[in-house]
């Protein structure tokens, strides 16, 4: 075991994968010299060489197309978009033909590639730096959607990503890059389609995935004060989705609240809240709760403290999970409470 | 061009100063010829051969005659079909058989193909099965053929992102020591998308043997170029991105396929992209869903319907003693062979299983997919319950 940031796993994994396959091939935008503007790709371009890892004209939907063409011709890139709301021009590319060629030909031509993309905030960035664009992808079948949470996945899932025979969305949570933890190199951690169970518990399960797994398990260190014993899932891969381990956690604990970064209208957390009621409802003892970033544009660094799901957030909802008999007082219409 | 004094004193011998080396200028070989290329008068009458393109031989332009009157009748046949109900919907080229044809016949075997919706023609000329073509159209699946083994992108839609895709593929051949180009068509229209630009600037950047083959019909559905664009020609597009440009009269089979030919050649090479313009025109509407009389002149067809492509290599190949009434007799049979073979294969109904919805859309579907695969296999086995 070492200690090493979730960066420099990262980095690995990529250095790991061009050393182990040479038709991996990692290009973007100030990857080569440079080593991308967090570092990710740092050092690979003068291990490898610039036919390997190199700095392409500043499109992202171009960067996208050309490696729709470079999987056609049997190689495998690794794309990285510089910000995640930079990854919008590519995004005809990705749900036009990255997520469907390998169904609009019956699987005769499948591109597999992994799509880097930084994302989410709480890193103090500016506007277009911080938007949690998830739900776009995962909403567009035929891709695959990735989050690591923890420095041995972060090297693990983009391990599995870059050797899966179908695109990948690789989500990188921003803040996270830099924070620490123990990791062993190699490491290979579940597979995709497997949520992991990060803290157990009895009392209610807070599901989350990316940058809000961190916050789920201090609100379940702090809920403890409370008397409250809460079970922490990782959902690891977006797509494709692991309810069987989602459903057996809040089966087990009768409460669950999601939490995302992402803001909550239309987003992931609603499918997984929905999911959850459509599999646990006889187990459930209070509604599925969701904890999510405010339904606005990303706000500007100075008030981003207030969009994001805090600790607090977190415990004011689980103390709504109906612990007694009484209605949740935000549900009664005025005048009509019963 | 009228000669300005200037331009006299420049030209002079005895102002012209001494021999001294002049870089030559950085748009040198980039920019298209003012007026488009043009080997053949529209009657067929042959103009000058021209010393800076290859000569097509003489069995090619009957090999080129022979598939595109083979072509022609294909699209007709195909028209025909959407009235009959076989076809959803069928976007027609014909017009532009020196296009769709030379453009094929200027590649190999090995070669890659990125066409759009508009080039059933150009592939059927490149021998893939008619049915297969028509699939997308037909609507039992989206792409009809196996990519890999035609070498054939499928059919575009989104408009000009194969242009990209084209880039990547020539690199990605280059990168692993194969010489394939990649041809990829596109309209006028789509040349004001983004994904053209991106495509030209990354085969420029990456020196990607690829040839960008745009086929300037003068409409997209009904808006005309003069709304696409403010530049000369398109072929004007290619000096931004330094990548040489030629334009063409598409309607002239000889001069397509010299200009195509040594475009090809200038990828193969090694050289990087090239571009090429070719003036045509869209003789049908968009599709058999438009109508053209909205926003066409009937004067502006009539005009085009006189430099017919099919016709020009005809009265010049019959000029050169390369055809006669007999072989023309004989490949019109062998069109009208063609289609009657695809109407009666077109006229069986394809058979779809609901159940292959759930394969390909990954590697091996998810736990919710075979959820649902599950779900529709339940409510197939009820429906055919209920019928028995």
């Amino acid at each position: 075991m070492a200690t090493m940031t979730m960066a420099k796993a990262l980095n690995a994994a990529l250095a790991d994968a061009m050393l182990d396959d040479e038709r991996v091939l990692v290009f973007g935008e100030d990857v080569g010299q440079l080593g991308g503007v967090f570092r990710i790709t740092d050092g690979l371009q003068a291990r490898f060489g610039d036919k390997r890892c190199f700095d392409t004209p500043l499109a992202e939907a171009g960067i996208v197309g050309f490696a729709v063409g470079l999987a056609m011709s049997g190689l495998r890139p690794v794309v990285e978009m510089q910000f995640d709301a930079f990854a919008y021009p590519a995004f005809e590319q990705i749900a036009s033909h990255v997520a469907k060629l390998r169904n609009r030909t019956r699987g005769a031509l499948s591109v597999p590639m992994v799509i880097r993309v930084p994302y989410a905030g709480g890193i103090g960035g500016v506007e277009h730096h911080c938007d949690s664009s998830e739900a776009y992808y995962a909403h567009t079948p035929g891709l695959k959607v990735v989050t690591p949470a923890t420095v041995e996945d972060a090297y693990s899932l983009l391990r599995e990503a870059i050797a899966d025979p179908d695109p990948v969305v690789f989500l990188e949570p921003k803040k996270l890059y830099f924070a620490s933890g123990e990791a062993a190199l190699p490491a290979r951690t579940a597979p995709f389609g497997r949520a992991v169970v990060r803290r157990p518990g009895t009392d209610a399960t807070l599901v989350a995935y990316g940058p809000a797994v961190p916050v789920a398990l201090e609100a379940a260190e702090a809920a403890r004060e409370d008397g409250w014993d809460l079970e922490v899932v990782d959902v690891r891969t977006i797509v494709p989705f692991d309810d069987a381990t989602v459903t057996a956690s809040v089966r087990r604990t009768g409460r669950c609240v999601v939490i995302t970064e992402a803001q909550g209208f239309a987003g992931v957390g609603a499918e997984i809240a929905a999911r959850v009621q459509e599999r646990c409802f006889h187990a459930l003892h209070a509604p599925v709760l969701r904890v999510a970033g405010l339904d606005i544009p990303y706000p500007a660094p100075m008030l981003e403290h207030t969009h994001l799901p805090g600790v607090d957030r977190v415990l004011d909802t689980v103390a709504r999970l109906q612990w007694d008999d009484r209605p949740d007082p935000r549900w009664l219409v005025q005048g009509s409470a019963a | 061009m009228t000669t300005t004094p200037q331009a006299v004193r420049r030209a002079s011998p005895r102002t012209r100063r001494p021999a001294t080396p002049v870089a030559p200028e950085p748009t040198a070989g980039l920019l298209p010829q003012t007026e488009p290329v043009r080997l053949l008068d529209p009657d067929g009458t042959p103009l000058p051969p021209r010393a800076d393109l290859p000569e097509p031989p003489v069995e090619t332009l009957r090999e080129m005659y022979r598939r595109m009157v083979v072509g022609r009748r294909f699209d007709a046949q195909s028209t025909a079909l959407t009235k009959q109900g076989r076809l959803a919907v069928y976007p027609s080229s014909r017009g532009q058989e020196a296009c769709q044809v030379g453009a094929v016949l200027a590649l190999r075997d090995d070669d890659w193909v990125f066409p759009t919706y508009r080039e059933s023609m150009a592939l059927t000329a490149r021998g893939i099965d008619p049915v297969e073509v028509l699939t997308l159209l037909r609507g039992d699946w989206h792409c009809g053929y196996d990519p890999t083994v035609v070498r054939t992108a499928p059919q575009c839609t989104p408009l000009a992102t194969q242009c990209v895709h084209a880039a990547g593929l020539a690199y990605g051949e280059s990168y692993q020591g194969r010489d394939t180009v990649a041809l990829a068509f596109i309209g006028d229209g789509a040349t004001s998308e983004g994904d053209f630009h991106e495509g030209l600037n990354f085969a420029a950047v990456f020196k990607a043997p690829v040839v960008y083959f745009v086929q300037n019909n003068k409409y997209a559905i009904s808006v005309p170029l003069s709304r696409q664009t403010a530049a000369p020609s398109l072929a004007y597009k290619g000096v931004g991105y330094g990548v040489p440009s030629e334009q063409v009269d598409g309607n002239d089979p000889v001069a397509v396929l010299a200009v195509l030919t040594r475009a090809v050649a200038h990828a193969r090479a090694g050289h990087g992209p090239y571009l090429v313009e070719a003036h045509t025109y869209r003789m049908e509407a968009h599709t058999n869903a438009d109508d053209a009389t909205r926003y066409r002149d009937p004067d502006e067809v009539e005009a085009w319907r006189g430099r017919d492509p099919v016709a020009r290599l005809e009265a010049y190949l019959r000029s050169r003693g390369e055809l006669d009434d007999a072989a023309v007799a004989q490949i019109a049979a062998e069109a009208e062979e063609y289609a009657a073979e695809l109407r009666e294969r077109m006229h069986a109904q394809p058979t779809v299983d609901p159940l292959s919805l759930f394969e390909h859309v990954y590697a091996e579907p998810t736990p919710q997919l075979v959820e649902q695969r599950e779900m529709v296999r339940a409510e197939l086995a009820a429906d055919a319950e209920g019928d028995a």
